[in-house]
């Protein structure tokens, strides 16, 4: 899976750079928060700007993602949803677990 | 068939990397259906969104990641603007009715590919054919 890692004010920065966000490459997301939280990053943030098309296993990465946020002591934000990808949160009723921003700039200031 | 029927029928190997092509086929298709007046991209977008969860389904958990396996997609509108979609997959199967639905207060990482076909198409079910299984989902066209 194509992504590009950022860091402001000790935050990392997942920028998600598919278009797809499937059971094709989720896993591999997946991987990367797992990888990250276990070696002592606190904050990540999602952010989906390029994702135009979520399915149930790239609402999982993100799940997996949250509850290794919870058990490391850290957090997980999301950033930057395309409507139907929202939509798809709503519709399994993620949007009430996870914190969801308009714009990388909002999630950053709410760390 | 009249000349403004859409039959789609295809076979694609047993692996993710083919779950966008089957996805892009459902959403093209919403955009070229003659008789809807409902909104396209919405269309679109579910029917991308149960392609790929009913082959995930059938690589996954039907025909158990064998990827020299083939899922066979078939796509069609009936006469009475319904549409139907069957995923055949040539594995073991499973009870689609002991599926539970999501418990939306526990996260699990899985769970809520069958729950996501069953709230966007109007019938689902999954039935043995020919030593195989196909996941059948229809939506009425009409609004």
């Amino acid at each position: 899976m194509n992504m590009k890692i950022e860091e402001k004010n000790e935050i990392l920065i997942i920028f998600v750079k598919e278009e797809r966000l499937d059971a094709h490459n989720s896993n591999d997301l997946k991987a990367k928060m797992q990888e990250l939280f276990e070696g002592g990053r606190k904050n990540l943030l999602v952010d989906l700007t390029d994702v135009r098309f979520i399915d149930s296993s790239g609402l999982g990465a993100l799940v997996s993602g949250f509850k290794n946020a919870i058990s490391h002591q850290g957090s997980l934000k999301l950033a930057s949803l395309q409507p139907q990808v929202k939509s798809m949160f709503e519709l399994t009723r993620l949007h009430r677990v996870f914190e969801i921003f308009g714009s990388t700039a909002e999630a950053l200031d709410n760390f | 068939m009249d000349r403004n029927s859409i039959e789609v029928d295809i076979k694609v190997p047993n692996q993710t990397r083919y779950l966008s092509l089957i996805g892009r086929i459902g959403e093209d298709l919403a955009k070229e259906i003659d008789r809807f007046d409902g909104d396209r991209e919405t269309l679109a977008y579910h029917l991308n969104l149960v392609l790929t969860e009913a082959m995930v389904n059938a690589i996954k958990h039907a025909n158990a990641n064998d990827p020299d396996k083939m899922v066979h997609v078939y796509i069609t509108i009936s006469d009475e603007d319904i549409l139907i979609i069957k995923v055949y997959d040539a594995g073991q199967g499973f009870d689609i009715n002991a599926i539970p639905p999501p418990d939306f207060n526990a996260l699990e990482d899985r769970g809520r590919g069958i729950f996501i076909i069953k709230s966007l198409m109007d019938t689902v079910k999954y039935e043995r054919i020919n030593g195989g299984n196909v996941l059948e989902m229809t939506k009425s066209l009409r609004c």
